[in-house]
């Protein structure tokens, strides 16, 4: 379709083996405590990739290392190959590197369309101006509106996001995330929180988004990245430990150990229970 | 230097009785905040009520005194407990309505007060036996305020001992660095609250007591200590006794030795000294750090 | 809905014609208060703009407001006594005040931004007091002219008129406040408010916002100014002062932190309660203002415009009166 087409441009550099994403080196030190410790890893264009670990691996601070909601100590985070080290989190999203949130975060007293509106609106280059051109404001509510119907919200979009259900909430976060037309997407812990049956419908709504956007997803909950991934990278004690797919990291002794070493024994080959 | 030092002494001393006495204002607004998340812009009535409550009951002898400070901390601990309750129900509501709120409370109490005490400011004597001048390294003094900065530094050490090595103050501590941890221990929070309020209530309208002679009672003088004090609190970080003292007491110097110094610019002195450590550092100079 | 619309409409134009109708039936001293209510309301649109819409807490206001005041008075004294150059020229001078000291206002948020603006204000109120060459210091700035408000038309003396001119400006003021809260900008606001974070995250630098925000604030509560100079035709620096900044906000809060048509309701009602109703209790006006906050914080925890839930809890027996209402 046309419309999603423009929607989602996304797919930047896929073609020339670029990777999506590229980690260098990449440190975060809190004084003595090395959170992130030369970590290097390449997020392939188009992939769905994972970042998973123990408690304590460094999880979320590569998260907003790569986000740009904190500073890296040293190395490097290149987008399409472009190097984005020094770039505001604001400067990121509007290149395309676009993170949604690990507890549902949105503009509570605004409705669900006004929320995708605030994203579209960025992306098409919001003026301080009082003035506003009817027929423009009709593109980019159309605009809004077809994200909202890409997530199966477009019934409620009227409702105040306050409203909303957990499981909505969720759907919303994606659209508004998916609104900036990001070329890449980061998600924070997704599943934190979530019940069981809420997991599932979100990882529909993963598996539902165009191949073009790279999806880099940092989470808890082992049963969601298997289902997702094509790609798994796992952390301990801020190291970066193994990149590869499924299957190898699954095999991989390192991880094991890993994984029994750390307290929480979230097993790795277990369904989690409740 | 010497000749400079000489010059501006009084102004030094003087800095530091007022540094004191805006401490025991400071703190309990900060702790207030810090702990409970309230912010009380009735916090300089309580300075007034007390500062009346010395013009009235003091009479020039010990005694006089000894009833002001008695009857000022029960106007403090009753004024304190007032306010916790009137805010209480506001848990959760926002800074905003606690604004309203606490503004109101402090316009109410300043027009009952001007029906009491009349719209002149009232210059209250201190005891007799303390209202001569001293010399001091060659220079005279007020013997008042010697001995005001004697109790008031007494005061400020206990407050620093009590918040800094008693359980409570541990208790205290932890709870400004995260405020949910009261709950979570089972610690009634509303108890903290009166507690932490009448606390901090008590203190002000001592110092109103010992300071009407330094910061004389009379209409505006709320607001003008209210405002002092949450420049202290905002320079010296929320929450914080040591950065309310440390601030206070930088203030107090601000207020006196700057103004000596620089007099064309005395009023901006105040104010510009904190636009410029929010620049600087928007959580205040001695902020406690937060995990 | 079309009922409603209905409703809108009649209601409107009754607040339209009870505005127009005020010199007709009120006196000159009622009027002068309806007059200094307008200017109120138009300054505490500004303090809603940042503080109801952006979430960013103001007690500032004022120094903007003196700004705009002064500039109105030094324009009508030396320049022109042209309402219009003289609205253009204070809005600008508080758009130029509001762009120097925003950027430093901006680096807090919260209780931070409300104590900068604190700052800011005191400051304001401190330079107008000794800048005694162009304000007139702490005697004030009098011998400011009628307005004209065409060219070569008479001077406005009369309070029926002023009132008429405060009405017309405070009037489009609103409307302009109204356009830009339902543009994409004004949406920004709302969201800079429920969520930077986020707004971040989707690719807003949201100083620039809150900067937009401080500018377009300053300029409003600058063009307040000078129809206060207009109207008073006396400046000084108790204009810009903690107290102004302070009923602003207040006025703000009692209307419904966020909605324009109640901050000018809190604004006329803090203005009254002081002004008016504090004359007929002898001169206890601090008394019925502390007395109006600690009421409406209790009984309208959403303002005057907070909805009519909670009015129905005041009013519990009229609501069952028309227990059509309820079903609607």
């Amino acid at each position: 379709m046309n419309a999603s087409q423009h929607v989602v441009p996304g797919g930047r550099g896929s073609a020339d083996g670029v990777p999506a994403l590229g980690v260098e080196g990449l440190s975060r030190h809190f004084g003595s405590l090395r959170a992130v410790q030369e970590v290097t890893f390449e997020v392939r264009a188009g992939s769905r990739h994972a970042v998973i670990g123990p408690n304590g691996a460094g999880k979320s601070t590569l998260f907003a290392l790569i986000a740009g909601a904190l500073p890296a100590t040293s190395g490097r985070v290149r987008l399409h190959g472009d190097d984005v080290t020094s770039m505001a989190e604001y400067a990121r999203a509007n290149r395309g590197l676009v993170r949604t949130f690990q507890h549902s975060s949105l503009f509570l007293s605004a409705t669900a369309r006004e929320n995708v509106l605030l994203a579209v609106q960025r992306r098409h280059g919001v003026q301080a101006s009082p003035w506003r051109s009817v027929t423009r404001r009709r593109a980019l509510l159309e605009e809004a509106d077809e994200v909202l119907a890409q997530l199966g919200l477009l019934d409620r979009a009227g409702a105040a996001a306050g409203a909303l259900s957990h499981g909505e909430r969720r759907q919303l976060e994606v659209a508004v995330a998916l609104a900036t037309a990001p070329s890449v997407l980061l998600l924070d812990e997704p599943a934190a929180g979530m019940s069981p049956a809420d997991t599932q419908a979100f990882q529909q709504i993963v598996l539902g988004l165009p191949q073009e956007v790279t999806v880099l997803l940092v989470e808890h909950d082992l049963d969601l990245v298997f289902g997702l991934a094509d790609t798994v990278t796992v952390l301990h004690l801020g190291e970066h430990l193994i990149t590869g797919d499924p299957e190898q990291v699954r095999a991989s002794e390192a991880v094991q150990s890993a994984y029994l070493g750390a307290e929480d024994t979230s097993d790795l080959f277990l369904e989690e229970g409740s | 230097m010497s000749g400079w030092f000489n010059a501006h002494f009084v102004s030094m001393v003087d800095g530091v009785a007022y540094g004191l006495l805006l401490f025991t204002l400071a703190v309990g607004l900060s702790l207030v905040f810090g702990m409970m998340d309230v912010l009380n812009l009735a916090h300089g009535t309580l300075y007034l009520a007390g500062a009346y409550t010395a013009y009235a009951l003091s009479d020039g002898s010990w005694l006089g005194l000894l009833i002001a400070l008695v009857v000022g901390l029960v106007v403090g601990l009753l004024g304190g407990g007032l306010l916790a309750a009137a805010v209480a129900p506001l848990q959760g509501r926002g800074h905003l309505d606690q604004a309203a709120l606490t503004l109101g409370i402090s316009l109410i109490a300043a027009e009952v007060m001007v029906m009491l005490f009349g719209a002149e400011v009232l210059p209250t004597a201190p005891p007799s036996a303390l209202s001569g001048s001293v010399s001091v390294l060659g220079h005279t003094y007020p013997v008042y305020r010697l001995a005001f900065i004697g109790i008031a530094t007494l005061l400020a050490a206990l407050v620093y001992l009590a918040f800094e090595r008693s359980s409570v103050g541990a208790l205290v501590r932890a709870t400004v660095a995260d405020r949910d941890m009261v709950r979570t221990m089972g610690v009634d929070t509303r108890k903290v609250l009166f507690g932490v309020f009448g606390f901090g209530a008590a203190l002000a309208a001592v110092g109103g007591v010992l300071g009407a002679p330094i910061i004389a009672p009379g209409p505006g003088i709320d607001e003008r200590v209210l405002v002092l004090s949450l420049v202290v609190v905002v320079i010296g970080g929320l929450g914080s006794v040591r950065g309310a003292l440390l601030g206070a007491l930088l203030i107090g110097q601000v207020q006196t030795l700057g103004v000596a110094l620089v007099p064309s610019y005395a009023p901006f002195l105040l104010f510009g000294a904190m636009l410029l450590v929010l620049a600087l550092r928007p959580q205040g100079l001695f902020a406690p750090g937060r995990a | 809905m079309n009922s409603l619309q209905v409703r809108r409409t009649l209601l409107v134009g009754l607040v339209a014609f009870a505005l127009l109708m005020v010199p007709w039936v009120f006196g000159a001293f009622t009027v002068s208060t309806f007059t200094r209510a307008l200017v109120f309301a138009v300054l505490a649109m500004a303090v809603n703009l940042l503080t109801g819409v952006a979430g960013l807490p103001t007690l500032g206001q004022a120094a903007y407001f003196g700004v705009g005041a002064y500039t109105g008075a030094l324009v009508s004294i030396h320049w022109s006594e042209l309402g219009i150059v003289q609205l253009l020229v204070a809005t600008l001078a508080g758009v130029v005040a509001a762009v120097l000291t925003g950027p430093l206002a901006i680096r807090g948020r919260g209780v931070a931004f409300l104590m900068i603006t604190l700052a800011i204000g005191e400051i304001g109120y401190s330079a107008a007091g000794r800048l005694d060459a162009v304000t007139g210091g702490t005697d004030g700035l009098s011998g400011i002219l009628p307005v004209v408000v065409l060219p070569g038309g008479e001077g406005l003396v009369n309070e029926g008129l002023i009132y008429y001119y405060v009405l017309v400006v405070a009037v489009l003021a609103y409307l302009g406040v109204g356009m830009l809260l339902r543009s994409p900008f004004g949406l920004t606001l709302r969201g800079l408010r429920d969520n930077e974070a986020r707004l971040r995250a989707v690719g807003y630098r949201t100083d620039a916002y809150a900067l937009g925000a401080f500018v377009y604030a300053g300029g409003l509560a600058a063009l307040a100014g000078s129809l206060w100079a207009s109207s008073q035709r006396f400046v000084a620096p108790g204009d810009m002062g903690f107290e102004i900044a302070a009923l602003a906000l207040l006025a703000v809060i009692v209307g419904g932190v966020g909605s324009m048509w109640g901050a000018c309701l809190g604004a006329a009602l803090v203005v009254f309660t002081r002004d008016y109703f504090g004359q007929i209790v002898s001169g206890h006006a601090p008394l019925l203002l502390g007395t109006l906050f600690v009421l409406a914080v209790y009984l309208l925890p959403k303002g005057i415009a907070g909805g009519r839930a909670q009015w129905r809890t005041l009013f519990p027996r009229s609501h069952a009166e028309h227990p059509t209402a309820e079903v609607r």
